[in-house]
């Protein structure tokens, strides 16, 4: 009884390929997104996994200088013969690479090199004879070292001994931070009296980089899942349509005795086989599109939060795995109501003409309901929403309840327009696009979600890309960036520059921790330069008068906002207090910052020399002045960059933020696009009963051609009506709620109706492109075919 | 006896209230005997006949289907007696679209586990359905469709053969032309035949006749 019934299943997609491959399509489209931007998540999340069992980064205490200056290897020593159990690391770049030095014979377990591969000489790393480790990628890149290739060495980062590392990247007896180890002997010294210059950096239970970067990736997730949404709507719709064209043979097979729990398993095994299918396609395209988007999301990461990531792809099991269970719990999802539907549905019932169709009336009504209180419920969140879950239930509240509402507001709008028109074939073209939508609804749904996505991100971007532009203007108003290398170089650099130049502006930070969160503060020289440029969010009156006099601070949105600061609000920096007299805009810095004046900086921080300046000057002088420089003080061109350099710089790497998203926003459009080009062949089939008595009554084929296309164009402009306030309303939740919780800034919204404007046109087109294929087929069905409609009748 | 019905009640709920179908009906069908089952629209034939296949169940009375009484079965139940025991041909056909001819005939027998290729061949020979055994239903005439469906119904051999308006959908001369096959091979297998009808000449050519009015046997 399952073979034959299974045999006759099948049957109907091989004699219906077509709606098989939207299917399969539809669902390998969802899951590839999914998978894809799931695979990018789980590189990079593996690579910050493996930095941190490098560096044990977050799991130990660590004892560092409180300027942020490297230690005195005596320190070290000092500390060991006061009874504390610390183990030093020294770190730095050379040829790119991350260098970690450690010192394997106090270093606490699981830290540094692990599982070398053949070749490991453990003696040669514990004996400081120049032996590195690292993965294969990086081992590339540093060809005239002894390196032991390890392919679980965190990305882009060799570890050695702390005595090859020094000498590497010439830190000779230096020490950059001590890890403390756990179960400190008690009556050990006190830090205070053996080196009061140190401070205790509290573990923090998890990666730095890992946070930081969480909220990145939170975005690429949300998005992964509204192309999966997307997707789902596509299989939903293929499934619906498909049941409800194999309805009348499901009756017969069960009046001819077939079982129904038995029809239902079988479906059921059915689609679950496709989606087994489906998934094994949707994964490996997955993985091409992870393959294409890492490079840009590596360099991403590293240009926003300094992260290393590995740009090239491993295929892992638990991705496999993941996309696997995406595509059968995305089939269930999508399978589950016509099936529960079908389950329920009286044998007799279902004899009846167009019975799922009259069920989706009835559920049109409930769907309305379920709309409006989605549409309610983030109205609510638009006003009380705070925080990265907040937004995500805003968001999703929005386009759920958008997406429900869609056929709710078309068919209302067909209504009206079927009342008003005036000729018979305009009635008989609104009624007839109203009996259409049930069919249409999913795509057109699909349509919406992703019309919205791009209206509503592509404003984020380039609201976001507006306001950084500005803001580079104003924070790198400096014609002139020098970097010095030795107190000789700036000695000299003053000394060459006072006479040529407007003011050298010294530009020197120290780290510390401000209400919990860790912040540079800067010292900033009393000049037009900070008062012309920077713009407050919030200010007292005259707030660089105050600072510059020494009483005040200003600080950064994001300390303002991760720490409740307020103007106004008192703060301490090494025990000295100071008043908060304005917040300024910081767009692209993940962590808090804070401006005090000059004097006062080298006060608190006495140790800190400035090695970076900012020089003001004519713009057309700093060529010859970069030479003359090079000339009369030997600080080489390589160590200034003019201001037009640096806003390059800075662009590309915010240029390079958005092209995954972007990425995601075209795919995503064309999945819809898809969506209704296969909606509409789907249906094209079973239009020919409908459209033979408007033929047989004297409408031409084609004219009854050129209304279809027609029809696909007109729903996607009412769709595209629609998708344009819910773009814009997902533009401000971007913004003001997801944007402020994951990078702790608030952008201004800016509008570019002509961006809109191309983007509908985009979306007109593609729907006239799907639409064309059927409506030329039906333009062209013989009319033999159109006959048989009435042959069958009594 | 082959089937009894006795005293079958059947109300539906309808717009304006329950709507009584059937009040009370009693029918007897031997091996071998064929019965037409007439009536106005709406005078409970098809009704009577979907309680007798199985399709669907009275809210009182019996079906006996070799003294087996049909009510009490459940959904898997009356599925078995639909696939081994009736067999139903329909006005509008039914065959599976997406099955050759030759498939859709073998369809029934092979659910029912009775799958006699030989029989299948007899059954496509008799009908005049050889020459379009690899074809589709769609590329049929609707006289050669029916002929399919009945082939199909019969192909298992069923004890009981019930026909709703075989030859509603199709003209004189093909109705004739397929009820004769009908009849003929119904007596071949030793069937019963029940079959609604709405044409006087139909049902004249059934050994019995019974005529529904209002729901109850007139």
């Amino acid at each position: 009884m399952t073979t034959v019934t299974l045999h006759a299943l099948l049957s109907h997609w091989w004699r219906n390929p077509l709606q098989l491959f939207t299917l399969l399509a539809g669902l390998a489209l969802a899951t590839a997104l999914w998978s894809g931007v799931q695979a990018v998540n789980a590189e990079a999340r593996a690579s910050y996994d493996a930095a941190a069992a490098t560096l044990g980064e977050g799991q130990y205490d660590r004892l560092v200088r409180r300027d942020g200056q490297p230690m005195a290897q005596e320190t070290y020593i000092a500390l060991r013969r006061a009874g504390w159990l610390v183990s030093p690391v020294v770190q730095g770049r050379l040829d790119g690479v991350r260098i970690i030095g450690v010192e394997p014979l106090t270093a606490p377990g699981g830290i540094g090199p692990v599982a070398p591969q053949q070749g490991a000489d453990i003696t040669a790393f514990l004996t400081g004879q120049g032996q590195l480790f690292a993965n294969a990628e990086t081992a590339g890149r540093l060809p005239d070292l002894d390196v032991i290739v390890t392919p679980d060495a965190a990305p882009n980062t060799a570890v050695t001994d702390i005595g090859v590392a020094q000498r590497l990247l010439g830190k000779a007896s230096e020490i950059d931070s001590l890890i403390v180890l756990r179960g400190q002997p008690m009556g050990r010294g006190a830090l205070d009296a053996v080196a009061p210059d140190l401070t205790l950096q509290p573990a923090q239970g998890g990666s730095d980089i890992a946070r930081l970067t969480d909220s990145f990736h939170l975005n690429l997730t949300a998005f992964g899942l509204l192309s999966f949404a997307v997707g789902i709507f596509i299989v939903n719709g293929a499934i619906g349509l498909a049941f409800e064209q194999r309805r009348p043979v499901v009756r017969t097979l069960r009046a001819l005795g077939l079982p129904l729990r038995r029809l239902i398993l079988l479906l059921g095994a059915e689609l679950m086989l496709f989606a087994v299918v489906a998934g094994v396609i949707g994964v490996a395209l997955g993985y091409v599109i992870a393959a294409l988007l890492l490079p840009d999301v590596a360099a991403t990461l590293r240009g926003l939060y300094g992260a290393d990531v590995s740009g090239t792809l491993q295929l892992r099991p638990s991705w496999w795995l993941s996309g696997m269970a995406i595509a059968l719990g995305g089939t269930a999802l999508a399978a589950g109501g016509a099936l529960y539907q079908l389950a329920r549905m009286p044998l007799l019932a279902a004899a009846q003409p167009r019975a799922l169709a009259m069920a989706a009336g009835r559920r049109a009504v409930l769907q309305g309901i379920a709309a409006a209180v989605l549409l309610a419920l983030c109205g609510v969140m638009m006003v009380t929403a705070t925080g990265m879950i907040g937004g995500f239930v805003l968001l999703g509240a929005l386009l759920i309840g958008a997406a429900l509402a869609l056929p709710v507001i078309l068919d209302r709008v067909l209504a009206m327009a079927s009342r008003m028109a005036k000729s018979v074939t305009a009635q008989w073209f609104w009624a007839d696009t109203r009996q259409q939508l049930p069919g249409l609804s999913l795509a057109l749904m699909a349509l919406l979600l992703a019309m919205a996505a791009n209206v509503g991100v592509s404003t984020m971007v380039s609201s976001f890309r507006l306001t950084f532009t500005d803001f580079l203007d104003q924070r790198l108003a400096s014609e002139l960036y020098v970097r010095t290398e030795s107190d000789a170089q700036i000695a000299a650099l003053i000394s060459f520059a006072t006479p040529r130049t407007e003011i050298i502006l010294p530009i020197q930070s120290a780290d510390t921790d401000i209400a919990g969160q860790p912040t540079e503060v800067y010292g900033a020289r009393d000049h037009a330069t900070y008062r012309d440029n920077w713009v407050f969010l919030q200010q007292a009156d005259d707030p660089w008068d105050s600072t510059f006099d020494g009483q005040t601070i200003v600080i950064n949105e994001q300390l303002s906002r991760r720490a409740g600061l307020m103007v106004g609000d008192e703060i301490t920096l090494q025990g000295t207090a100071f008043s908060i007299a304005g917040v300024y805009g910081d767009y692209g810095n993940p962590i808090g910052q804070g401006v005090i004046a000059e004097e006062v900086f080298e006060t608190l921080y006495p140790g800190i020399m400035p090695q970076n300046f900012g020089l003001r000057m004519d713009p057309d002088t700093v060529p010859d002045f970069v030479a003359d420089l090079a000339a009369e003080t030997g600080i080489a061109a390589t160590q200034t960059v003019n201001q037009a350099g640096i806003k390059v710089i800075s662009l590309a790497i915010f240029e390079r933020t958005f092209t995954v998203t972007t990425a995601l926003n075209v795919l995503t459009l064309a999945v819809a696009g898809f969506a209704i080009l296969m909606s509409l062949l789907t249906l094209a089939s079973m239009r020919v009963p409908q459209l033979a008595p408007a033929w047989a009554m004297g409408m031409t084929r084609q004219k009854l051609g050129q209304l279809e296309l027609l029809r696909a164009v007109m729903l996607a402009l009412l769709t595209a009506i629609v998708a344009l306030p819910l773009g814009l309303a997902l533009a401000w939740a971007l913004l003001a709620v997801v944007n402020v919780a994951a990078f702790g800034w608030k952008l201004p919204m800016y509008l570019f109706p002509l961006d809109y404007a191309r983007m509908g046109g985009f979306a007109l087109l593609a729907a006239a492109l799907a639409a064309l294929w059927p409506a030329r087929r039906l333009a062209r069905t013989p009319p033999a075919e159109l006959l048989k409609v009435f042959s069958n009748e009594r | 006896m082959l089937l009894t019905v006795q005293d079958i009640h059947k109300t539906y709920q309808s717009a304006d209230g329950p709507y009584a179908v059937l009040r009370g009906i009693d029918l007897t069908l031997q091996s071998g005997e064929t019965l037409a089952l007439t009536g106005e629209s709406g005078s409970g034939k098809s009704t009577l006949l979907h309680l007798i296949g199985g399709l669907d169940t009275p809210d009182s009375g019996q079906i006996l289907h070799e003294g087996r009484d049909i009510a009490a079965l459940d959904d898997a139940g009356r599925a078995a007696l639909r696939r081994g025991t009736v067999g139903v041909v329909f006005q509008q056909f039914n065959l599976i679209p997406s099955l050759r001819v030759a498939d859709n005939i073998a369809f029934q027998a092979r659910l029912a586990g009775q799958h006699d290729p030989a029989w299948d061949a007899a059954l496509a020979d008799r009908m005049g359905l050889t020459p379009h055994l690899a074809k589709y239903p769609e590329q049929l005439s609707g006289g050669q469709q029916q002929r399919v469906a009945i082939a199909r119904t019969l192909a298992p051999k069923p004890r009981v053969v019930l026909a709703d308006e075989p030859t509603g959908n199709l003209d004189e001369a093909t109705a004739t032309t397929v009820l004769d096959l009908m009849l003929e091979l119904v007596a071949q297998t030793g069937a019963g035949l029940l079959m609604v009808t709405h044409s006087e000449g139909l049902a004249g050519r059934m050994s019995r006749r019974l005529h529904l009015r209002a729901g109850r046997v007139a």
